[in-house]
């Protein structure tokens, strides 16, 4: 976008490509929807913790408090179908979203997105390609380069580690945290001696953890004794669990180090992968033969397992689009979010997978502006 | 001319004027002591801003003035890229504080972040929200934990009197500025091992935006280096 909006030639382009993608959706069998362009703070920071007020705009309003100008439709539209839903449901849209950027950087803070979600469906690998597939088709031949990953891999992988739940559910926690989680392999791995204090504790009954709180001081705050017992008893089974084996590491390691055309990629992992990530893979399999059946070889689909790791609520399959031009952002993308509707509606959830194309990054791939 | 930016009152405005009294110069504020501005004998071609302490690292960024002093936590704090727009000429050794991650002494079982992140997930089963962090340093606080990839935690504003704030049950752990860890242990906080955001003290400051001669500055700071 030109610096002070849009005008002229450029949009009457733009406005051409955007009824083209509507059209697109609109023949899928999605419900056009307009979602509010102000949400709630506080949804919007119990699921993506506090970094996302360096990535959105924050508003303040008397008496709804704190509101987000939308980053996204992906959780404006889970919302809407939460309050009004009919399941399965379709939906698209096409609006702005607004992201803070670094200082530094020089990227639009305002930008239309165009996209669709599937909510509901019971045919994961038909879904998955398919928004794929649609996604693709709106961005036509302006795409060079397609990317994509499964999450859903990595949750398997680390279910089948042999490691406490309470380990897993640490590394599950952080698989959107490349750094932290490497750090915690290293340290189930290899683990460091607490320090003299807590290993003291680690020694003692009830009775006598409970007179070494009472001596501690005071409480303060909302944790209590109640929460502080039950975290030394974990640090007791913590530190009897016999460290991560190097076969464990040397399999999670190689299935993060899995990259290449996806049918390789398949095969690779069916190769190092135990027997119990067998469903994952078969996952995997079924929406490689959905993707062909639409024409889309899995030997021309690139894979990389550490892709949508900084995606936040993805946790399935996950795929970009991205032009020839690496100045410009990528030109679409999308995943599958099911937890995060059920994070949303409380519940069980639903199956829910989606994508968008940035219409402005696609008028500058094709103008060259 | 240059435009030099001090405090205007406090504790901190002192140490900076005994700080060039030993250097030769002397800090003279305008008559009868009511204006905040004044001259600084021994220097020719200075002139002095008195300002609000938590304002001169702004005005640095905006090149308002052209030197001034503050502590290097509210330069990293308050100015978005701040390397860009401001330069630590000379840590000057007083002004010293520690920006620390404090929680509550009796919490026996958290000595680091990796304590902390693991007791954040398990508060926020239990009680619905994510555990609370008081700090004025929101930016600086959300950088740390970041890179620490700490999760589940929340930041709740606070300008003064933080370390009150879980004994208040307004919070559950504090960010903050501690010097001597009194008010800390007075308040039954203790700092985690690894909790330690950034030592930081008074700084000699130039501005990088403003206007002044660059032969100016340079004179200046030759002179009470």
């Amino acid at each position: 976008m030109a610096r002070g909006g849009r005008a002229g030639a450029d949009l009457t382009r733009l406005s051409a490509m955007r009824a083209d993608i509507a059209s697109i959706f609109d023949a899928a069998g999605a419900a056009r929807v307009e979602l509010e362009t102000l949400q709630p703070a506080d949804v919007m920071l119990d699921l993506y913790g506090e970094d996302i007020r360096a990535r959105a705009y924050l508003v303040q309003d008397p008496v709804a408090g704190e509101q987000f100008l939308r980053p996204d439709f992906t959780v404006p539209v889970a919302r809407l179908h939460m309050e009004q839903g009919l399941s399965p449901a379709r939906y698209y849209y096409d609006g702005l979203v607004w992201r803070r950027q670094e200082p530094d950087v020089d990227r639009p803070t305002e930008y239309l997105q165009a996209g669709i979600e599937l909510i509901g469906g019971a045919d994961p690998a038909a879904e998955e390609a398919e928004v794929f597939n649609l996604i693709r088709s709106a961005l036509g031949d302006l795409v060079d380069r397609v990317i994509t990953g499964d999450l859903g891999v990595i949750f398997a992988a680390i279910d089948a580690l042999s490691v406490s739940e309470v380990r897993k559910g640490a590394l599950r926690r952080h698989v959107w945290r490349p750094k932290r989680f490497h750090a915690l392999i290293e340290r189930f791995a290899n683990p460091i001696e607490p320090n003299p204090s807590q290993t003291a504790l680690l020694s003692q009954s009830s009775v006598e953890r409970r007179k070494v709180i009472a001596d501690a001081g005071k409480f303060v705050g909302l944790r209590g004794e109640g929460e502080i017992l039950e975290r030394l008893d974990i640090l007791d089974a913590d530190a009897a669990e016999p460290p991560l084996s190097a076969s464990d590491r040397a399999m999670i390691e190689a299935v993060l180090a899995v990259s290449g055309p996806s049918n390789e990629a398949l095969a690779e992992l069916r190769r190092i992968c135990p027997r119990s990530m067998a469903p994952a893979l078969g996952r995997m399999e079924r929406r490689l033969d959905a993707l062909a059946a639409k024409g889309i070889e899995a030997s021309d689909l690139s894979f990389d397992a550490t892709f949508g790791r900084s995606l936040e609520y993805y946790d399935g399959f996950v795929f970009e689009f991205r032009a020839a031009d690496p100045a410009l952002p990528p030109l679409g993308g999308g995943g599958r979010y099911d937890k995060l509707t059920a994070k949303l509606g409380g519940g069980a959830g639903s199956t829910a997978v989606g994508g968008v194309v940035r219409p402005e990054a696609m008028n500058a791939a094709e103008t060259g502006a | 001319m240059i435009k030099l930016g001090l405090p205007s009152k406090g504790r901190l405005q002192q140490q900076c004027v005994d700080w060039f009294a030993e250097r030769g110069l002397e800090i003279e504020r305008a008559e009868g002591g009511r204006e905040y501005s004044g001259r600084v004998k021994g220097a020719d071609g200075v002139e002095l801003v008195l300002l609000s302490a938590s304002e001169i690292p702004r005005e640095l960024a905006a090149g308002r003035i052209d030197v001034g002093i503050t502590g290097e936590d509210v330069v990293r704090e308050k100015i978005p890229v701040w390397d860009q727009k401001v330069r630590l000429a000379a840590k000057l050794g007083f002004g010293r504080a520690d920006l620390i991650v404090a929680v509550p002494s009796v919490w026996v079982d958290v000595d680091t972040l990796h304590d902390f992140d693991a007791a954040a997930a398990a508060f926020r089963k239990r009680h619905g929200m994510r555990m609370r962090i008081a700090t004025k340093y929101h930016n600086l606080s959300r950088a740390f934990f970041r890179d620490a990839g700490v999760a589940d935690y929340q930041l709740v504003d606070s300008q003064g009197a933080t370390e009150a704030t879980p004994l208040n049950l307004a919070a559950e752990a504090i960010i903050d500025i501690t010097s001597t860890g009194e008010t800390l242990n007075a308040n039954h906080l203790k700092i985690l091992s690894d909790g330690l955001i950034l030592k930081s003290e008074a700084n000699l400051c130039v501005s990088k935006t403003s206007t002044a001669s660059v032969t100016d500055i340079e004179a200046f700071l030759a002179l009470v280096s």
